[in-house]
């Protein structure tokens, strides 16, 4: 058995299972690992500025590859910095391990310098954490942690290494867990038989169903399988802001986004349905208004890995426990059994009365406006990339504007916080993604105030050469905070205007990078096209984008899921 | 309503803080709560008492079955079962009525002074929460409560329906 110190066992436990890249800083009670990291070429360590943006880069290299995302940071400050993207991992459900440096052991509890209760700090936010209090158990921990984080539902794991047990001056045997599997954690992958024939029996008697997709279906890699029962039942599908590209964003029975944000063809139809397959998703105050209004003609199937999302909010009529991949695989086998030449036929009422909803064209804006508008700029992304970039965003109206404006046809393009919503994010997430993908396009559709809560992050990309494109939707304020204040405080803006916006061209260009800026709509397509263009470098687009400009359609409070304001005038 | 969930768990460090947390973080109640390690000693045995309708017990349910040290979980309630919970309690016993009437007590309600000293007794009873709240209540009326534990409530199923890894 090959003997080694504990730090070069956490870096040959990474090797062993097959890490390549590890997204954090160096601190004094990680400095063995670090150590152990110099003479070995397996694992990549990408040196951040800012331990939240480590976490958002682990993060958006696991949402873009299924991948689980590694974090390395110190003990105390570095392993706090880290808690909002761990939160941000948590609850959108992506793969995560964090190790943790911790004080030596004899200190712990004594108050020592840059000691916090990790394991502590971060439990609400974390699927599971370690404190490893032996060197010989480092590999199991580290080789559970990534099993657990990866499995069933993911989610973040913390390993907390105290350092006395990483010390590189004393060996310990060395020995890769043969075995990860704990009898205390069995996720559920198969559908129960007697769920499945419920609940195709269901959707076979339906003349109003939809297909509601969530984020759970991108987990399970289920895109082919849920297409796949679509377009047999020939339904209107749906997908949550999690789910985008689960089920293509072109495809002629895509009805949009559903929720807050959602079409008004999404939310009529899942309003008017009387058989609402959800897969994946877990009937978020987002998507679902008031529960009280919330579709009250659908039979409802509930399909989700966790069994705790089922019937949270919303009632599920049949519960079904499983992996999407899986049910669907096994509802396809029971429909295989029905006959449903008449689905076409079945379902033609529902479809004409789909159509009528989609005639009024709710996406439309002002096109002859001489303002840049938003959604003008994620049209002309869109044209520029082709539709196949990699999507990443930050938080606010831009990101309601990409992923409106931005249809999805792949899984796994779009990146973005949608349960913690976290500002900040995007640009982390981008490079992220860049370091997965680096032959792509990794794009960033950010705002003036989000991209500022991580903006240091355009060094780290100019050490790696990471040639993001970053799309500012600048709008001078906090955009979704600014709409709220216009509808609900009567337009008065508390705080949400920022008054000393730096010259973002020149701060790029300090960093390294090419910056753009773009003030007039004529410029914008040329100004895209040398953005695009530009292949090897960072290019930043400041644009200038109207400061009125409101997100709609937009969910009525306390309203059902159709109840929508269009405009700053019109109402469903 | 109470309602009182047993849980089989991991007898690890920080299993506990987890359940705990469970708890708080999503605002549900907890009355007693119960925790030891089992005949087997990787396992612990937590019983908690709690109250909530049907909906809330069973996402306290599924969230508990959702931490990875948790192996089982079972509502003790939603079926013939026993419980138990013991008390500890010292009240002030300074004079032959007092004396007499504590003694009377302890033994109507079957339970067992532990300790005497010159102006206390300090008495022991084992039993059902409401049992316990009674005999509580009446030591009161004759004499007064210095200070009181509880184990918090305790239980198995009847019959052959139990909670195994």
């Amino acid at each position: 058995m090959k003997m080694m110190s504990g730090a070069a066992m956490v870096v040959q436990t990474l090797n062993d299972l097959g890490v390549k890249h590890v997204f954090g800083y160096p601190g004094g009670a990680v400095l063995d690992i670090y150590d152990a990291l110099l003479g070995q070429d397996q694992v990549e360590h990408v040196l951040v500025r800012h331990e939240q943006a480590a976490a958002h880069m682990a993060d958006g290299y696991a949402r873009s590859t299924g991948i689980t995302g590694t974090v390395l940071v110190t003990s105390g400050p570095g392993a706090t910095n880290t808690l909002t993207g761990i939160a941000t991992a948590y609850m959108d459900s992506i793969p995560m391990v964090v190790l943790s440096g911790q004080v030596p052991s004899q200190h712990i509890g004594e108050d020592a310098f840059q000691e916090t209760d990790m394991v502590g700090c971060s439990r609400p936010i974390v699927k599971h954490s370690f404190l490893v209090k032996r060197a010989v158990d480092i590999p199991k921990a580290i080789a559970q942690a990534y099993y657990i984080a990866n499995t069933g539902r993911p989610g973040p794991v913390v390993v907390d290494l105290p350092k006395d047990i990483v010390n590189v001056t004393e060996s310990h045997p060395y020995e890769f867990p043969a075995d990860v599997t704990m009898r205390s954690y069995n996720p559920v992958l198969k559908g129960h038989n007697k769920q499945i024939r419920k609940a195709v029996a269901s959707m076979v008697k339906a003349k109003r169903p939809v297909l509601y997709v969530g984020g759970g279906a991108i987990t399970a890699e289920a895109q082919g399988k849920v297409t796949e029962l679509a377009e047999l039942l020939g339904c209107p599908v749906t997908c949550t802001l999690m789910g985008l590209g689960a089920f293509s964003g072109v495809h002629e029975q895509f009805v949009g986004m559903l929720g807050m944000h959602g079409t008004v063809e999404a939310n009529k139809t899942m309003h008017n349905a009387d058989c609402i397959v959800a897969l994946g998703a877990r009937f978020d105050d987002r998507v679902t208004n008031n529960v009280e209004k919330f579709c009250p003609h659908a039979d409802i199937i509930h399909v989700d890995i966790d069994p705790a999302s089922i019937s949270k909010t919303v009632n599920a009529h049949i519960p079904v426990v499983g992996s999407i991949d899986v049910v669907v695989g096994q509802i396809l086998e029971e429909l295989a059994h029905e006959s449903l030449q008449s689905q076409t036929e079945k379902l033609s009422e529902w479809w004409t009365q789909i159509k009528e909803w989609r005639t009024q064209n709710c996406l439309d804006f002002d096109q002859s406006s001489q303002v840049i508008k938003p959604q003008k700029v994620i049209e002309a992304l869109y044209q520029h990339t082709n539709g196949d970039a990699f999507v990443s965003s930050d938080v606010g109206q831009h990101q309601m504007f990409a992923a409106l404006y931005y249809p999805f046809a792949k899984p796994r393009r779009w990146i973005n916080s949608g349960g913690l919503g976290t500002m900040g994010f995007g640009l982390p997430a981008a490079m992220g993604v860049q370091f997965a993908h680096p032959e792509s396009t990794s794009v960033v559709v950010t705002g003036d105030g989000s991209i500022q809560m991580n903006i240091q992050e355009l060094s780290t990309c100019l050490q790696y050469n990471l040639p993001i494109k970053v799309i500012l939707l600048n709008n001078r304020a906090l955009g979704m905070v600014r709409q709220w204040q216009d509808m609900i405080y009567k337009g008065r803006h508390s705080n949400s205007y920022v008054e000393a916006m730096p010259d973002f061209v020149k701060l790029v260009e300090a960093y390294g990078h090419v910056g753009i800026k773009v003030d007039h709509l004529d410029e914008l397509d040329d100004a895209m096209a040398r953005c695009f263009a530009e292949k090897e470098k960072l290019v930043f687009m400041d644009i200038a984008v109207d400061q009125d400009e409101h997100v709609y359609p937009m969910q009525i409070k306390y309203g059902a899921m159709d109840d929508m304001r269009l405009s700053k005038t019109e109402r469903t | 309503m109470k309602r009182i969930i047993s849980v089989l768990m991991e007898n690890a460090p920080g299993a506990l803080s987890r359940i705990v947390g469970v708890f708080s973080q999503r605002g549900y109640n907890v009355d007693s709560l119960c925790v030891a390690e089992t005949d087997d000693p990787s396992l612990s045995r937590l019983t908690i008492a709690t109250q909530g309708d049907n909906k809330v017990i069973e996402q306290i349910i599924k969230q508990m079955n959702k931490l990875i040290d948790v192996l089982k979980v079972t509502e003790l309630t939603e079926a013939a079962h026993v419980e138990r919970e013991l008390v500890l309690v010292k009240v002030v016993a300074n004079s032959e009525a007092s004396r007499s009437e504590i003694i009377r007590n302890v033994d109507i309600f079957r339970a067992k002074i532990l300790d005497v000293s010159a102006v206390n007794y300090t008495i022991e009873l084992t039993g059902a929460s409401e049992k316990l709240d009674a005999f509580i209540t009446t030591l009161g009326n004759s004499s007064s409560i210095v200070e009181s534990a509880r184990t918090g409530v305790c239980g198995l199923a009847r019959g052959e329906r139990a909670l195994t890894p």
